[in-house]
Parts: structure tokens; sequence; C-alpha cells
């Protein structure tokens, strides 16, 4: 146990942490040569092509230094806010981070939020200046910011580049003597903490530990706190590139557990596994039942292929416990299910999958979030709205409330009146102004979260030109003046085009969402109005006029087959459109409403 | 270019050794450079290699500056017997925005002469030209009417990408072409060809009975067809093949006795598709029988089952065993004929 070291790594995205993940592997031969990609340890493709990492994953690493082989377990954690209780769960499972912060950026929110997780959890923090390398790089200032932040040496800072390899020594001896070795005691009931699970379809779900206190032998009969489920451990390992199948895996060491579960649901990050006949008397603290933030529903295309979605979202969802669904129907839809996920990436990510993995060509509803109404009749009772259909009639609604979160945005000085108007825009009200440098500010406001699901990220970054970063947590629900608007297309209301949003705002997205659909919907046969409508009241009127010419002049000879392939590419766009009364709306008009300004 | 055409004429006469010639069409281009001996010298190699219907419908297209008095009356000595004639409009103003050679002038003369000499004659006439006037578009139609001629092939002004129009109009000099006008135009041609006793027999085209195309008529029946020449298309019902544009590939080719095309085969879908976008296309429509009896039931239901949302529409018609385009479909039969594509 001495010689064993668990670390993660903190960084914003973009900041190199996969790249410098590769370089500690490549170091310690963790890979062969035949073995190496980029991004090694993101293993979606995914992942690969947007740069970030979705899910967690660990990797054992065996290294020699000063004559004594240590064993370093590297927690590689997603980057995005959607996931932080992953992340949160990762950090419990370590004894020390590796804070990267790169050379020309500094530091950024999101960084700032999981390191002070971090130091919650007493994890040893070792600051790596990375991408030195770069002609951007400005390591005097921003070495002076880790510092201002830390409260470290500036000699405790070590300077990388995870594109060259350089630093990466003086990154693992560190890791070696400044991060503690675990501290359990293997005579104690087995105590492991689950960070996170992966779905195999041969070998059922695998569940990634770190055991705390005792050990996990191959055949025992073990535990799951928090769902109280027995199972046999069928295999155990460590987790190397590939797995290794071992005996045991002893008190502060990471590794893998197969017990025949199918579905993920049953493993649940943050649970703690312990012996089924000599339970640990303690749970390890911080487990939390992830509950969705963003609701949507989400549709076949063609309705005939309901009950493949429906297998098709089982099946996403053995692999991603996180994804919740009911079924529910839509007037203009009709069956479909109403999804919950952790935010908006999550949602494009569950998108693609149904679309890559499972071949599903689906419709993306407005997503919202998850509303609380009360009636006049039962002011006390709550009533979950987690569709603006289901919001009671107006005439019986007491109130409603909203969930509400303190957001953090740190940015450049010259920006901070930008992101001001942009946040008061979002209904925000500013907590607190820190200048943490001449040159940076962090600001805080509490606000809607309905705010920042709608196009709140694409407009931050235009307005502070890039140099925004944000992150947020949930402060409870608060009420709010909240309409629902309807949109109609040629008189008839399309349910799934509804969104609740702030009386004050009402008129003015109404119009944008009428002006956004007129140019998002193909012309047809006939004229379509399209009305934006809070109850019987009309807001906001645009015409989509008569397609009246629709025919080319000549088809002669070669113009034929020019003729034919162009019809066919326009027959295969309309593939992709739902019909919805007699008119034909393409997919990207249901999330028009996230990108009024565009 | 002459030597290189009779060479394709000649390597290709195998390709319709079950097939009775019944149409020839000088056309793309401008074949009115050929003299009449050219001309007859090529239909010579025609009937030697291919065997030619007794009467066939032999048609030349020519612009109205190409056709002064001497030409025509050289090419009523050929056996051409059709002229197709780029008329396009009788005023300057148009002409000039569409950057035709001739002027209005011309277009007249040429027709006064044409018409003494030539009794078959379609002429080519463009509406929903910007600022075209619904006034001048009735004086263009009058005009042809007044003189007797009994085929008009017909389009809308198309503004195509990368030509200078699109130029003009993309820097305000010209009005963009108007849907609404070009609808209103359109309209008025059906209505007053019609009264003139025209058939309005496809999309673009109007012809007194026994004036239709029989040419054009034939690639809306999926009839088999060779094309000689550079760029030119041919068809025999499963492939279609079409030859290098470049004129000294095609001449270089020719000396080599080799075909100088490109072929794509069509799928059973490809053909049906086909079948329906000129079938909606044409008074004939497409037939359920025909459907059934080509492409086997499955195509015979999907036909019908794509063919409901427009019935009820109105876009379309049912005619004994044919769906047809009604008045109101036709200006929209591109997006009609694409919900029948199998893709």
């Amino acid at each position: 146990m001495k010689h064993i070291r668990n670390f993660c790594i903190i960084a914003h995205i973009d900041h190199g942490k996969s790249t410098l993940a590769d370089r500690l592997l490549d170091f310690t031969n963790t890979v062969t040569e035949r073995e190496k990609q980029d991004q090694l340890l993101d293993s979606m493709d995914l992942e690969r092509e947007r740069g970030i990492t979705i899910k967690s994953h660990a990797i054992q690493m065996e290294y020699t230094y000063e004559g004594q082989e240590y064993i370093l377990n590297l927690i590689d954690t997603p980057g995005h806010v959607d996931f932080s209780y992953e992340v949160s769960r990762s950090i419990a499972a370590c004894e020390g981070a590796l804070l990267i912060v790169d050379a020309a950026q500094s530091i950024q929110a999101q960084t700032i939020s999981n390191l002070y997780l971090a130091l919650e959890n007493d994890l040893e923090i070792i600051p790596v200046l990375n991408k030195v390398d770069l002609p951007s790089a400005n390591p005097e200032e921003v070495t002076d910011d880790i510092v201002d932040l830390l409260g470290c040496d500036p000699e405790e800072v070590i300077h990388a580049s995870g594109k060259t390899g350089f630093g990466v020594d003086n990154i693992l001896a560190a890791v070696i003597e400044r991060i503690p070795a675990p501290k359990g005691s293997p005579d104690e009931p087995l105590q492991a903490l689950i960070f996170d699970s992966v779905y195999n379809p041969f070998r059922g779900v695998e569940t990634y530990f770190r055991v705390i206190n005792g050990a996990i032998k191959k055949g025992q009969e073990i535990k799951f706190v928090a769902t109280g489920k027995k199972y046999y451990a069928d295999e155990v390992g460590t987790l190397k590139l590939n797995q290794v199948v071992k005996k045991e895996i002893k008190t502060g060491d990471v590794g893998y557990l197969i017990t025949g579960i199918k579905d993920a649901r049953e493993v649940k990050v943050g649970d703690t596994i312990t012996d089924a006949k000599n339970p640990t008397k303690n749970a390890i603290e911080g487990f939390e039942d992830v509950k969705p933030m963003v609701f949507a529903g989400i549709y076949p295309v063609d309705t005939e292929d309901y009950e493949e979605l429906r297998n098709s979202m089982e099946k996403l969802q053995l692999n991603d416990a996180s994804l919740v669904f009911t079924p529910e129907s839509s007037a203009a839809l009709g069956f479909g299910f109403r999804c919950g996920f952790l935010g908006m990436l999550h949602m494009e990510i569950i998108q693609e999958r149904l679309e890559r993995e499972f071949n599903m060509t689906v419709i993306t509803t407005v997503p919202n979030v998850s509303y609380h109404a009360f009636t006049k009749k039962n002011p006390d009772e709550i009533i979950i709205v987690n569709n603006p259909s289901d919001l009671p009639d107006p005439s019986g609604l007491d109130r409603v409330e909203e969930p509400y979160i303190k957001a953090t945005i740190i940015t450049k000085a010259d920006f901070v009146g930008n992101v001001m108007s942009l946040c008061i825009e979002k209904r925000g009200q500013i907590t607190n102004q820190t200048y943490l440098t001449t040159e940076r500010v962090e600001l805080s406001f509490d606000m809607p979260l309905a705010e920042i699901v709608f196009d709140f990220y694409d407009r931050l970054k235009t307005v502070s030109k890039g140099y925004a970063s944000f992150d947020y947590s949930p402060i409870g629900m608060r009420a709010s003046k909240l309409v629902r608007v309807d949109i109609l297309l040629n008189a008839q209301p399309v349910d799934a085009l509804s969104a609740l949003i702030h009386f004050d705002n009402a008129y003015n997205i109404g119009k944008k969402m009428c002006e956004k659909l007129k140019e998002l919907i193909p012309r047809q046969q006939f004229d379509i109005p399209i009305q934006a409508a809070i109850g019987a009241k009309i807001i906001s009127r645009e015409t989509i006029k008569a397609l009246r010419k629709d025919v080319t002049a000549k088809c002669y000879g070669g113009d034929i087959s020019r003729k034919r392939k162009l019809l066919e590419k326009q027959k295969k766009g309309k593939k992709r459109m739902r019909q919805v009364g007699n008119v034909e709306i393409p997919q990207q008009a249901f999330m028009a409403v996230l990108k009024l300004n565009d | 270019m002459l030597l290189a055409l009779q060479k394709e004429l000649e390597l290709r006469r195998e390709e319709l050794a079950t097939t009775t010639v019944e149409t020839i069409y000088f056309g793309g281009g401008t074949p009115s450079v050929l003299s009449s001996e050219e001309i007859n010298q090529l239909l010579a190699v025609v009937s030697e290699n291919y065997t030619v219907s007794e009467t066939p419908e032999i048609t030349l297209e020519a612009n109205p500056d190409d056709l002064h008095e001497a030409k025509i009356m050289e090419l009523a000595k050929s056996s051409v017997n059709r002229l197709s004639i780029g008329i396009q409009s009788f005023f300057d103003a148009h002409l000039t925005l569409m950057n035709r050679a001739h002027d209005s002038e011309e277009a007249k003369q040429c027709l006064e002469i044409a018409t003494q000499y030539f009794d078959n004659i379609t002429v080519d006439l463009i509406y929903g030209i910007p600022n075209m006037t619904m006034e001048e578009w009735q004086t263009n139609l009058q005009t042809v009417f007044d003189f007797g001629i009994s085929h008009i092939s017909s389009y809308a002004l198309t503004v195509e990408p990368k030509t200078a129009l699109e130029k003009f109009i993309r820097q305000g000099k010209y009005q963009n072409v108007s849907e609404e006008a070009s609808l209103a135009h359109f309209n008025v041609l059906v209505q007053e060809a019609e009264k003139q006793g025209f058939v309005h027999y496809e999309i673009s085209n109007f012809g007194k009975p026994n004036y239709f195309s029989k040419h054009n008529s034939s690639y809306w029946k999926g009839a088999h067809y060779i094309g000689i020449g550079p760029s030119a298309h041919s068809f025999d019902g499963k492939t279609r093949s079409w030859n290098v544009s470049n004129n000294t590939k095609y001449i270089k080719s020719m000396e080599q006795n080799e075909l100088p095309s490109t072929t794509e085969t069509l799928s059973k879908d490809d053909q049906y598709n086909e079948y329906v976008m000129t079938g909606l296309r044409t008074i004939w429509g497409i037939s359920l029988q025909y459907i059934q009896k080509e492409f086997g039931d499955n195509y015979l239901h999907h036909t019908q089952k794509s063919a409901q949302k427009h019935l009820q529409e109105e876009t379309l018609q049912t005619e004994k065993d044919s769906i047809k385009t009604t008045q109101k479909g036709k200006f929209l039969c591109d997006g009609i004929a694409a919900d029948f594509f199998k893709v």
C-alpha cells in the first residue's frame, strides 16, 4: 500500500489533459508502440472527435523511482459541467490531483470549481503548467495566478508540454513524492467506492472501484450498500490498457469488478461495495442519486419506428444509467419519450449516439428544466412539470417555481460589462464580483437554470470573444412569473414547440421564434401562418408564403438524369422531416428556440 | 468534326439495329452553321447505317440571327422538315437582358420568311423575365399566334449561378425573377394557347394537333435514342451514356475509332423515378398499368400510396388508369415527383 499512488487530473477543456495523460502512459511504458493512438483514454469516437472526455476512465501504470517500484492509478475525469457529480466521485477516489493549466490561457472557472472539490477532499494538488512550448505561453503570469490560487511556492509549479513530453519525468517524481500513499486498513471489512461503470455487451457491466478498507477477492459475495443488492465477484482485476485479471484487489488499489450485472442502473456511481457477510458499518459519504437537469421529448421521425426507438433507448440506458425516460405522447408528434439528461451536452450525446450506434432518426423537442407548479385549489401540493404541456391551466394556477443555479464566470476585466449585460438579460442577479488578478474577474450570479439551456454558452463565448469560462451549481427552487408560449402552425398548436418563458421575455421570444421558424420550415403549396400565443392571445405572427413555382423548365435527353439526381437529393432531405398536420417540419426547427440569436 | 460525327454514326449502328429511327434532331449549340449539303450528307450516313422511317421528323435548331432568307431557302431544299427557332421575346430589352445575339426586328423577319418555306415550326419563348409586363408577354404570344406558328416551347427564366445575369441581379442592376409574375405569365400562356387550339401536352410544350414534337415526346416516353457528337446523351432503356464534351477530345477519340463516352446503369428505382418525373410533366401522366407491368406490384402500391396526399390537395388527378397533374399541380411538378421517388 505504501507504494500505491492514486491521482486524477483537473483541467479545463483544451488545456491538454488527454495529451498529457498520453505522455504519462508512454513514459511509464504502459502502452506499446503498437497500441499508441491519440487521446488513448477517450475510448468513444465521440470523445475523440470532440476532444472531450465524457466517461471517467482509469489506468494503472507501473513506474520505478529511485530503485523502488510504484503503482500509479490515474483516474481520468470528464471535463464538462454536465458531469460534475462523476468528477466529484473520481476525486473522492484519489489522494492527489494534477492541476493542469494552459500556460497561455490560465485558470478557468471549470478548473476552479473542480479544484475546490479536490481541496474539500484533502487532495494533494500538483500544479502543472502545460503547453509551455507554445509561442503564446505566458509562464510567469500564469504561475503567479496559480500561486495566488493555491498559496503554493512558485517552485512547486511544474513546467511541462504534453506535445513534446517535456517535464513528464518531473510530474511522475512529484506524484510519488508529494501525493500521500492510501491510508486504509486491510483488516477492516471491505469498503470500496464505485467511481464509474462501463457496459460491455458480452460481459455485462464492468464496475470501476477504489478499495478504501479491506480487500475484494474473486468469488467473494459482495453487497452494494445503496441498492442493497448482493452479487458474487466473478472476476476482479486491475486496469492496464487492457484488463489484467487478479485474485484480489487490496486496500488502496483501483480495479474493476464483473458480477454479471446486465443493467447499468444497478451500478450507481458513488455507491459503496462491501462484503455481504461482514458488511462495513459506514457507507462512503457523498453518494447521490443523480438527477436529470434538462428534459426534452425524443420522437421517431417515422411514427412506425416507435418500438425500435424504445429498444434503442433501453439499450442505451444499459450503458448510460444517467439517461432516464418515460413514454409520453404529443398531439403533434405521436408517441415518443420524455427524457431526462444531465445537461445540454449530455442531451446532444444521447441524440448522436441514437443516430450513430442505433441508426435511428429522431426529433428532439425544445428542452426545458423541471418546474414545480402549484394550483390555487391545492397550493401545497407540488406538481412536477417536465413538459410544458403538463403546466396546469393558467386560471387555476397559483404559482410556478423554477430551479435556480449559482453561476460562476471568470473573464477578462475588459468583458465584465458584456458578461453582466448578458446575465441580466438572462434574468441573472449578480451576487459577487472578485478581481482574481488585475486582469481576471470572477463574477457570481443567481440565475434560472432554464436560461442556461437557451443559447447561454454560445452567447457567453461571443460576448467575451472566448475569454470567459463558466460553471454552475444548483441552489434550489424559486417562484417565477412563467407563461407557456405556444406555437401554432397553420392555426394548429404544435405542442412539441411550446416553451415556458418568463412573462417579461415572452413577447420578444415569441416573435423571434416565429421569425426563426419562418426561416427553417420549407415553403409548401399553401401559405403557412406561424403564430406565437399565450393562452388564447396571439402575440406574434409570420407567414411562410406558398411555394408557387417548383418545376424546372427543360427536361430533354441529358437533363433527365441531372434532374433525377437533384430530386433524389430533395427527397432524402424530406425523409428527415416530420409531418405535423399538413405541414412538414425539419428536425432543426424543433431546436430553433435554442438558437434565436444566430 | 463532320467526319467525326459520321464516324460515330457508323460505329454505333448496331445499337439501334432492331429499331426504326422515327425522329432526327439537330440541336445544341448552333447546328445552323451546317450547309444544306452537309446536313444531307449526314442524313445520308444515317440512312446507310440505320433503318429510318419513311416519314421521319427532322428538326433543326437555330437562332433568328442565323436564319436570314438565303439560309432558310437553302434549308428548305434539305431534308429538314421542322425548324426550332429560339425567338425568346420580341422586345429588345428582354433580349439584351438575356444576352441574345438577335434583336426583335430579326426575330419577326425570320418568322416572316420561315413560315413561307416551313409548315412545321416551333418557337421558344421565355416568360418571367425581370420587369416583363403582362402586356409585353401577351404581345409576344399574340405575335407568335399571328404568324400561324403551330408549336411553342416556353420556359420560365431561371437564373443560373455564376452567370452574368445572376451577377447583375446580385448587384441590383436587374430585379430578381418573381415567382408570382412567372406563375401569372404561365397561366395566361396556358389560357391563350388553348384558345388558339394548342394542346398543353407537356409542362413547357404546346402544340396544335398533329404538331406535337415527336422527338421530345420520345424522351418522356422512355424511348431509346442515340446522341451523336460531343456531350450528347444516349439511352437504351437501362443505361444512359454521354460523350465527352470537349470538341478536340471528341474528334481525337473518333479518329481512333473509340467512343469517348461515360455510362451509368439505371437501377430499377432510377428507372421508376425517371418514368414518374417525366411522365407527370406530360398530358399523358403516368400509367398504373404500365408501372405494374414494368416494375411490379410493389411499385404499383408505392405509386398509389404516394399519390394519395396530392390527390387530396388536387395537384394530381386520376383518369382511367393514369395519374396526371392538375392545372394547379403543373407548376409544382418537381416537388410532386420527388414525393414519388424511391431513394
